[in-house]
């Protein structure tokens, strides 16, 4: 047995003195319960087991170090197409920039608007957080699931027709912001909800989403190229009998990031896909954390996470598939990889599978790798430019990751802002 | 057009001479064929004029035309008109076998100053060129080689020497893998690209891809050199009686 986890009380109480926790609305009770919760569990420190390929600092301490706006020409997601747009400035909602909330087959409103009695989302506000609780804390959530100052409440009752696109500006060195999002997908409904920008200097989410039966969420996320911005994001879903739950994210830059995904897979024949594709240069360093549980007969998760390294980059992935007893028919898939451009950059991977299920089929893969020389002189012996041919291999190494994303469109900005990065990060 | 004068070439990692002066010239619209045992250096030779790394030249020179090759990088001699087809052709998941071909084909035309070629006109002379010689869209649409058989691997070369049209093309042991119909289809498309101005090396281990490419002038190649010149009937005393007698005769 591990010795009992020494909780990190004196800084956990300074950063509880630096925030107010909302009293009013429909959601005090839960965020009270939130603060007590990470109270007792304590912020993430540098021994915890948890944390051991990233240090939680500059994600913890009280006061948010200052990240400097990056200023580029960098797109939203999907921009120009048909959306719904939903701005957030320095975690501000920005009514203005922002179309109205309204969409045939979604009810829409603010975590911030507390007049509003919204029952649905009062019973699940902080319930898949708690949740995801176990068996490995996750502090850094519950403080958002407390502190939060905005975040949307999304409920799908049919199939709209185009994605909520959540876009995060920033405008400040220094704005350090938490948001909570609760999205809850009725029996039989659709929704793509895609979020992009640099958001803040330090960013912390959560979100929640009940993915009821035969329901379908798809989530694709481009975080900011802001270096020194720095994100805690996590993903908490409960997915139903025959629902579909597939996320993908890109990362490109960004000194800290850390990604979890906290997935149980409750109803049978339900599908999971989570997938990354990241490109980081120099102080960068990028950790994606997943935890799935089947829990469940004849589901499907698939974990696809691939990391483009240079010049002393970092990657991370810790990523479990747990198969409870009776998860039967589980197909369970995992694969992380990191090409390393040179020899400076690390991967640090921690695949875990536990199973307690006698009928199931898991795979799990996990490998480093330099760009393929026979390959690369192949492309080059048909006279494509070193620089180019390297892009290509790179481009489709990150191809498996991106791939996981369904819709075209999304597919091909992704796939641009990836080649971007990489014509600019040349070495 | 090719002109390779006293090259020797030893193994970058270990101290080991592989070419030991090979003197040879390809001109324009003939085809040189270039026969051997096991380990006599043909292949390196191939590797070397096309630039792949793992080599060290310490003496002698290769010239395409004008241009010194060993003093250029491997899209460099791509671009100035030479072509290798591998006798392994390298599988590469994840590119399109249609893009690796158009970004080919256009990183070429931008190195000597020409227009890049347009998606539509790509298309256009890619699948006249794909009908020849038996390559379906499928092909086209997946992966470089990935899945490929042997003889699809080896149309897939010609595909790209037919698409990149070469001043110099050198076939690295293109008959090894193939069956009969496979050999007879790569022949096709390797004669529909002679031409007057276009120079072919042939490396082969065996006569009968000479049957089929008629080679103009036969060199036999031993422990890193050219030690016979002749006719295309040299070929047949190889096939016929083996290395042995020639080996031994200019021993």
């Amino acid at each position: 047995m591990a010795a009992p986890k020494q909780i990190n009380t004196t800084e956990t109480e300074a950063r509880i003195d630096t925030l107010t926790l909302p009293q009013d609305g429909w959601s005090a009770a839960s965020r009270a319960d939130a603060q007590s919760r990470l109270r007792a569990m304590g912020l993430p420190g540098r021994r915890d087991e948890y944390w051991k390929f990233t240090r939680p600092d500059a994600l913890v301490q009280a006061d948010v170090p200052a990240a400097e706006v990056f200023q580029s020409d960098e797109a939203p997601l999907m921009d120009g197409q048909p959306c719904l747009r939903v701005v957030f400035v320095d975690g501000v909602f920005d009514a203005d920039a922002s179309d109205d909330l309204a969409l045939e087959g979604i009810e829409i409103s603010r975590l911030a608007d507390t007049s509003a009695d919204i029952h649905w989302a009062q019973s699940l506000h902080g319930t898949l957080e708690t949740a995801g609780q176990s068996p490995v804390a996750r502090p850094l959530a519950t403080l958002a699931t407390a502190y939060a100052t905005d975040g949307l409440l999304i409920r799908v009752t049919g199939q709209p027709d185009k994605p909520v696109n959540v876009i995060y500006n920033r405008s400040g060195d220094s704005a350090d912001v938490m948001l909570h999002h609760v999205v809850k997908l009725e029996q039989g409904t659709k929704l793509t909800l895609l979020e992009s920008g640099p958001a803040a200097a330090r960013l912390n989410t959560v979100m929640e989403v009940d993915v009821a039966d035969t329901a379908a969420f798809h989530h694709v996320r481009t975080q900011g190229r802001d270096h020194q911005r720095l994100a805690a994001t996590h993903v908490f879903a409960r997915l139903g009998t025959e629902s579909i739950f597939k996320s993908f994210t890109m990362t490109a830059n960004g000194k800290m990031t850390r990604n979890e995904c906290v997935l149980e897979l409750t109803g049978d024949d339900a599908v999971a896909h989570v997938a990354g594709a990241c490109v980081g240069d120099g102080d960068f360093h990028h950790d994606d954390t997943v935890f799935i549980t089947h829990d469940a007969v004849n589901c499907e998760s698939r974990q696809v996470f691939k990391k483009v390294l240079r010049n002393g980059a970092t990657g991370v992935f810790q990523g479990k598939i747990l198969v409870k007893a009776g998860a039967q028919k589980t197909d369970g898939y995992q694969i992380s990889q990191s090409l390393l451009l040179d020899g400076d950059s690390q991967f640090l991977a921690k695949p875990e599978l536990e199973i307690y299920a006698d009928d199931v089929a898991c795979s799990h893969g996990s490998t480093s790798g330099a760009i393929d020389e026979e390959a690369l002189f192949y492309l080059r012996s048909r006279g494509v430019p070193e620089d180019q041919a390297t892009n290509l291999l790179t481009l489709a190494f990150l191809a498996e990751a991106v791939q996981e994303i369904e819709d075209e469109d999304l597919r091909a900005d992704i796939e641009t802002r990836m080649s971007g990065w990489l014509e600019r990060h040349r070495t | 057009m090719l002109k390779i004068n006293n090259l020797h070439v030893q193994l970058e990692e270990e101290d080991k001479q592989i070419l030991k002066g090979v003197n040879l010239e390809v001109e324009p619209g003939k085809v040189h064929a270039i026969m051997g045992p096991n380990g006599s250096g043909k292949s390196t030779l191939s590797y070397v004029l096309a630039g792949r790394p793992g080599y060290q030249v310490t003496e002698g020179t290769a010239h395409l035309g004008d241009v010194d090759l060993l003093d250029i990088e491997p899209e460099e001699r791509a671009a100035a008109g030479l072509f290798l087809a591998f006798q392994y052709p390298v599988e590469i998941p994840g590119v399109g076998n249609m893009t690796f071909l158009r970004t080919a084909v256009n990183a070429q035309r931008k190195a000597r100053g020409e227009e890049e070629m347009s998606a539509a006109d790509f298309l256009k002379v890619i699948r006249a060129k794909a009908k020849d010689l038996k390559i379906d869209a499928d092909m086209l649409k997946r992966p470089v080689n990935v899945g490929f058989s042997g003889g699809e691997k080896k149309r897939n070369e010609i595909l790209q020497m037919a698409m990149l049209e070469p001043k110099m093309c050198i076939l690295d042991e293109t008959d090894s893998g193939l069956d009969v119909d496979a050999m007879k289809l790569v022949s096709e498309g390797v004669n529909a690209l002679r031409d007057e101005g276009r120079g072919f090396l042939v490396i082969t281990h065996y006569q009968r891809l000479l049957d089929h490419i008629k080679p103009d002038v036969v060199h036999i190649m031993a422990d890193g050199r050219i030690i016979k010149t002749g006719g295309p009937e040299l070929a047949l005393e190889v096939e016929n009686n083996g290395y042995t007698d020639i080996l031994s005769e200019v021993a």
